[in-house]
């Protein structure tokens, strides 16, 4: 059946099998391969993206549940060569190894700040509670949220200023 | 400097350091921005993909496979089962510890999930769907589920594929020295002994493996982009299973979403990809789901140990023997040095000045998959370090020691280095008291202590049902495999290449065989060439993971890289810096021997402003500068490190937890690790790594374990049911160090991947089992496993649940 | 990765449309919410609709809102609707305390409070909560609305009484001054389903003593989630530490776990009195307005 889904921006219609799950419909059919899979239960969370303004597993959204919405991924963070600062903070705090998690946390920590501008360590490790690291051992991703909170703060104290 | 901020660790550098230092990792860039290149992202013109059925039995003889329905499904484009592979003399492969393993099924399953046909089709949808068609018909077996009856004289014989074969039996293999070893046992004061299972884990990256074999029908030359660890290895082993010439296979590891030994050994849907290309025609990708990661690749441990300890008793550690009966599963398909059937378990006399000690290992076959290997354990020093630091508190439970002390007062003292354990291994250094009282010392030990009294008194006065626990653990790692004259793969001797080129600009590219899979190699090479010659890290290309691109090497896994590749690069540069100094005397007319490095140029002694500096001698060494007659243009070197000896990291440990004894819930109240891997070249990395392994140890001791149920089915299939620990379980780690480097290692490191993986299980079960003055459970510490341990009826965790 | 088989996919705009879309597709359609059970278990093709009829449009099912004297869930409110609600904060705080610890918070924000329910999984926590606070299903069919008291929901694992052309379309929960109420619960990791849970509501009158109590149990086996004899211990009793014991007894006594690997009978029957008891004990401080 036909879609059409706004990812990062773009509005993209395609003829898509209504089984074809919202993971595929990035990776596969729309070639944005930020998005990654890793299990099938909806465990590890490599897979979040945002369905509107809401942090999901898209392994376990259909593609044609996410019609007529709006789709942020991680290709959408960077704005040209200036990173988001959580892509910075992970950067600059060693927040991500092998990166296959890395998109994910990225989506969920950004949902976070908006949220939350000044997140504690608890509140963090809670966001990220449904995202499997298998490499940082999480502290390093609660650092680099962190950073990246305080990134912002900065930049808000010189807009300010 | 470093920035270190006490509280919240490493930061990266602003600027890039000309070396060693905490600087922002190079790869990152990619993956922030969601632009790594990992195996499932790569999309080949023409691409088919693939689906594996797998046995849903433990047991069972295969009657008929019926694939004509598959086939019919209008989008498949080829069947495969272990007719066809047969047919091409391909339905065995080798393994890496002497056995051949099913590539597809013949003549029976052996484990649940075993692989029976593999199905390509137009689109991986299409391939899933066809699993369904494909009709096998089996006759059940009775299958060999637990390890302690596969040589029962009634147990089913599950290898009835080689002639004569009449058990389950594997292999016996002893190291150390019996008679010594029962000695010290004779005249010992005290005696503890204890029965312990590893039980069977899994490394479960958060990338599934997978492959994606192109054969290029007109030239012949085979590709393959794989998640290996170990490209070359793996580019060997497919010359000689599938006979195709070596120099027509390029293997091409992408980026990794993580391996710890998952990613070491060659499984049958990446034979069966190539199969499936050359009888398509068109590249073939397969990928695992987490299932099939999780019951047919490589798992870890399963280790049934009965180890005993021997002292004095004024807590003089004397000696330890152990009997380890070893569950390899239906293939003994362990990745490990090949004259070593239990890897490099035999270094479980650990960090203790021990008189003697002995092991005799039994390897059995299961119905469950083969591996063994795997799960970041450096060869299984993990199943020794829990064997050790086990035996340690549970000698010091019984005799009422602290365990603190009893660890203090026999470690290796620094003078003893190098030193010679009684199993043979040469330790080549440490200060292992001072790291043990570093993190005493971190962790407030004595403050500790009182603490855990009062909450005691409160739990007997009936007020609470909480009481705290410490746990130590002390290891010695032994990385670096290692010297080619002891250690091998399949012959392959393991000593790695590298390759380092200066481009006319002073620009350079280094071309190693060791594979990334998120430690950083591309960082952290490139600042050991930055150390050794002045070059920026940034203006260092490291190339890795394409067989037609670096020199031969047996890749990453055992932490080897830095103890191996590592010094292969310094040595690489090293060369370059000698060929470097004799342009520079060209280019300054001086005598080589007038001339002194300083990091980056060459200086005339004597004359501060006569120098020429890397980009300097770089162009020069491009040019019509008139050289010696003996020394090539260009500056580049090659080099194939064999390394003397391993390199042996350790560290202590201190965990502390507090359990609720009336649910079994225990909570990870702070963690404490002292880690001495001699230099560090980032320290952000080195502590990244330390944190991960951390993390392991609070997975494997508290939640990760394959178990099984009488007729084999496999009860931790997904990550429902295998547990992986999450930033909720996990404490804010405390880290520390000491710094002994290695004196044998051209730049005195040590390797520090799995370390923390190694060390920590002991510490968090240690902490558990001192909370609720139990002597022994196995892991891991479940809520039900420790509620059940308080009562005095522990958990065979290695089994369904009753 | 695992994907489901193929299906037809229909999107509601209304209940009235859900009604009629499930009568025109039949017993083999599917009603999907939030999918966080149904898509994997499609996956593992353990389910295969052949259509899957998607409620995620339907306005009037969202909401969590006061209706006089009761507090009414929209079957399509999500977990992290709930769990942030201040009405739910207010008035159940055993409905918070089991929304914090369902599954992780991306799961949250996409699962459903309807969905859980009519999963009917024996280890989803909030079967046992709404048992505890005598909540009803509000179900809605060709013929009309028709409410079961949660008690009476479930027929069995996996299995309610919402027929093949209904839709469950809110959930009540009376309202009642002087109660207090807590869930418990034991997992082997954060983001696992029970081992055990008792979730507990209580209702004191000013000298202390038990008027009404209400105490869900999950994944012990519990006849409806529910532990009635417990219930029926302390009504008229001191809401005293000694009766919140009595009442584990009683609870652990009924219940009729089955061992898995999350633990063996001894130890779930145990939790379902320890955490009975705790459950009682912490809703008792909540009405007695002693803890938050």
């Amino acid at each position: 059946m036909e879609i059409t889904v706004t990812v990062n921006g773009t509005g993209y219609t395609r003829d898509v099998e209504p089984r074809l799950l919202l993971v595929h419909f990035l990776r596969d059919t729309l070639g944005l391969t930020g998005t990654h899979w890793g299990c099938d239960t909806s465990n590890c969370g490599v897979c979040v993206a945002w369905l509107d303004e809401t942090p999901v597993k898209t392994c376990t959204v259909l593609a044609v549940m996410a019609d007529g919405h709006r789709v942020r991924t991680v290709e959408d963070l960077a704005t040209g060569d200036t990173l988001d600062p959580v892509q910075q903070g992970f950067s600059d705090r060693h927040g991500l190894q092998c990166g296959f998690c890395t998109p994910g946390m990225l989506m969920t920590a950004r949902r976070l700040l908006d949220d939350d501008p000044d997140p504690s360590e608890a509140t963090i490790r809670e966001a990220i509670s449904g995202q499997i690291c298998r490499c940082t051992g999480y502290e390093n991703i609660v650092r680099s949220v962190r950073a990246a909170a305080e990134i912002e703060r900065t930049a808000d104290q010189e807009a300010r200023a | 400097m470093t920035t270190t901020d006490p509280d919240t660790g490493f930061r990266a550098l602003d600027a890039t350091p000309m070396g060693y230092g905490s600087m922002r990792r190079k790869e990152d860039a990619r993956f922030v921005r969601g632009k790594g290149r990992y195996l499932d992202d790569i999309v080949l013109p023409g691409m088919l993909h693939a689906a594996i059925l797998r046995s849903p039995h433990a047991h069972a003889r295969i009657v008929s496979i019926d694939t004509s329905a598959a086939e019919a499904h209008p989008r498949v484009r080829a069947v495969i089962t272990g007719e066809t592979l047969a047919g091409l003399g391909l339905a065995w492969m080798p393994t890496l510890s002497h056995d051949v393993q099913s590539v597809l099924a013949t003549d029976k399953v052996r484990f649940q999930g075993q692989e029976v046909a593999f199905v390509v089709a137009e689109d991986r949808y299409s391939a899933r769907d066809a699993l369904a068609l494909v009709d096998v018909e089996y006759d059940p077996l009775p299958a060999v589920i637990d390890a302690q009856h596969a040589l029962d004289a009634d147990a089913p014989v599950i290898r009835d594929d080689q002639e004569g074969r009449t058990d389950n039996h594997i292999f016996d293999w002893e190291a150390g020295d019996a008679a010594a070893t029962d000695d010290v046992f004779a005249r010992a004061d005290v005696v503890s002994s204890c029965d312990m299972l590893y039980p069977r884990s899994h490394p479960a990256p958060m990338e599934t493996c997978g492959s994606i074999a192109s054969m290029d029908p007109v030239s012949g030359k085979l590709t393959v982009y794989t998640t290996t660890q170990a490209p070359h290895a793996h580019r060997t082993v497919y010359a000689l299973v599938a006979g195709l010439p070596e120099h027509k296979i390029q293997i091409i590891s992408p980026d990794i979403g993580g391996g710890f030994g998952n990613k070491v050994g060659i499984y049958p849907g990446y034979v069966c990809a190539v199969v499936g290309s050359i009888v398509t025609g068109a590249p073939v990708k397969w990928t695992e789901d987490r299932s099939e990661n999780l019951m047919s690749t490589s798992f870890a441990r399963d280790y049934h140990m009965r180890g005993e300890i021997a002292a004095t008793h004024d807590g003089k550690l004397l000696g330890v023997r152990v009997t380890v009966l070893a569950d390899h599963g239906a293939f003994n398909g362990t990745a490990q040095p090949s004259k070593m059937p239990a890897g490099l378990f035999h270094v479980f006399s650990g960090s203790y000045d021990l008189a003697a000690a002995h092991c005799a290992v039994t390897g059995v076959y299961t119905n469950k998959a083969p591996g063994g290997v795997a799960y970041a354990c450096s060869f299984r020093i993990t199943e020794a370090v829990y064997l050790i630091e086990r035996l340690v508190d549970v000698l010091a439970h019984d005799q009422g020691w602290d365990p603190a002390e009893l660890r203090r007062t026999n470690l290796l003292r620094s003078e003893q280095f190098p030193y010679t354990t009684a199993l043979g291994w040469e330790y080549d250094s440490g200060d292992y008291p001072r790291t043990l009282a570093t993190a005493l010392d971190m962790a407030g030990y004595d403050e500790l202590r009182a603490e855990q009294k009062q909450v005691r008194s409160a739990y007997e006065r009936g007020e609470s049902p909480m009481l705290m626990g410490i746990g130590l653990s002390f290891f010695t790692e032994a990385v670096g495999a290692g010297p080619r004259r002891t250690m091998d793969i399949l012959g392959l001797g393991m000593a790695d290449g590298a390759e380092l080129r200066i481009h006319p600009t002073g620009k350079a590219v280094l071309r190693l065989s060791c594979m990334t899979q998120g430690q950083g190699h591309q960082t952290t090479f490139a600042q050991i060439v930055a150390e050794e010659l002045g070059i920026s890290p940034d203006d260092i290309e490291v190339v890795q993971g394409d067989t037609d691109q670096t020199p031969f090497g047996l890749g990453t896994y055992g932490s080897r890289s830095t103890p191996v590749s590592g010094a292969a690069t310094a040595m690489v540069a090293r060369k370059v810096r000698d060929r470097a100094r004799i342009v520079a005397a060209a280019m300054l007319e001086v005598s080589p021997d007038d001339l002194e490095w300083e990091k980056g140029a060459f200086r005339v002694a004597g004359d501060p402003a006569a120098a020429a500096t890397m980009n300097e001698i770089a162009m020069a060494a491009h040019s019509d500068l008139e050289l010696p007659d003996d020394v090539e243009g260009h500056l580049d070197a090659t080099c194939v490190y064999n390394p003397p000896n391993l390199t042996y990291p350790c560290g202590a440990y201190v965990c502390v937890v507090d359990v609720d004894t009336a649910t079994g819930q225990v909570k990870v109240r702070r963690f404490v690790a002292v880690d001495d891997c001699g230099v560090r070249i980032n320290p952000m990395v080195v502590e990244g790594q330390v944190h991960g392994g951390l993390a392991d140890g609070i997975g494997m001791a508290l939640m990760e374990v394959m178990a099984f149920d009488t007729d084999g089915n496999h009860l931790g299939a997904s990550f429902m049911d295998y547990l992986l620990p999450t930033a909720m379980e996990c404490p804010s780690w405390e880290l520390g160090e000491t710094v002994t480097p290695s004196p044998h290692h051209p730049i005195g490191a040590k390797g520090v991947g799995e370390s923390a993986t190694v060390g920590s299980p002991p510490a968090v079960t240690n902490a558990v089992l001192d909370a609720i003055r139990v002597r022994h459970a196995d892991m891991p510490l479940t809520p039900a496993a420790v509620w059940r341990a308080v009562r005095g009826t522990p958990l065979r965790t290695d089994l369904a649940i009753g | 990765m695992q994907v489901p088989a193929q299906f037809e996919y229909e999107r509601a705009t209304s209940v009235a449309h859900a009604v009629e879309l499930l009568t025109r597709y039949g017993p083999d359609s599917r009603l999907v919410a939030g999918g966080h059970s149904l898509i994997p278990m499609m996956k593992l093709r353990i389910a295969e609709p052949e259509t899957l009829i998607d409620i995620n449009d339907v306005a009037e099912l969202t909401g969590i809102r006061l209706d006089g004297t009761e507090l009414v869930l929209g079957a399509m409110a999500r977990h992290a609707d709930l769990l942030a609600s201040p009405l739910a904060v207010e008035h159940f705080p055993i409905l918070v305390d089991a929304e914090r610890v369902i599954a992780d918070p991306v799961v949250r924000n996409r699962g459903t409070v309807g969905g859980s329910l009519c999963q009917a999984d024996p280890s989803e926590d909030l079967s046992a909560a709404f048992a505890a606070v005598h909540a009803v299903a509000v179900i809605e069919g060709a013929d009309g609305r028709r409410q079961v008291p949660v008690r009476e929901f479930h027929v069995g694992p996996y299995q309610t009484v919402v027929g093949d052309a209904e839709i469950l379309v809110e959930i009540r929960v009376p309202v009642r001054p002087g109660g207090g109420s807590a869930y418990e619960k034991v997992e082997r990791r954060v983001g696992d389903w029970s081992v055990a849970a008792a979730g507990a509501a209580l209702w004191l009158d000013p000298t202390g003593v038990v008027t009404d109590a209400g105490i869900g149990l999950t994944a012990v086996g519990a006849a409806q989630f529910a532990a009635a004899r417990a219930e029926e211990f302390l009504r008229g009793v001191p809401g005293s530490d000694d009766a919140f014991t009595e009442a584990g007894r009683i609870a652990a006594e009924d219940c009729r776990p089955v061992a898995d690997q999350r633990g063996p009978v001894d130890y779930k029957r145990h939790l379902a009195g320890e955490l009975t008891t705790r459950a009682l004990r912490r809703a008792a401080a909540r009405a007695r307005g002693q803890e938050a």
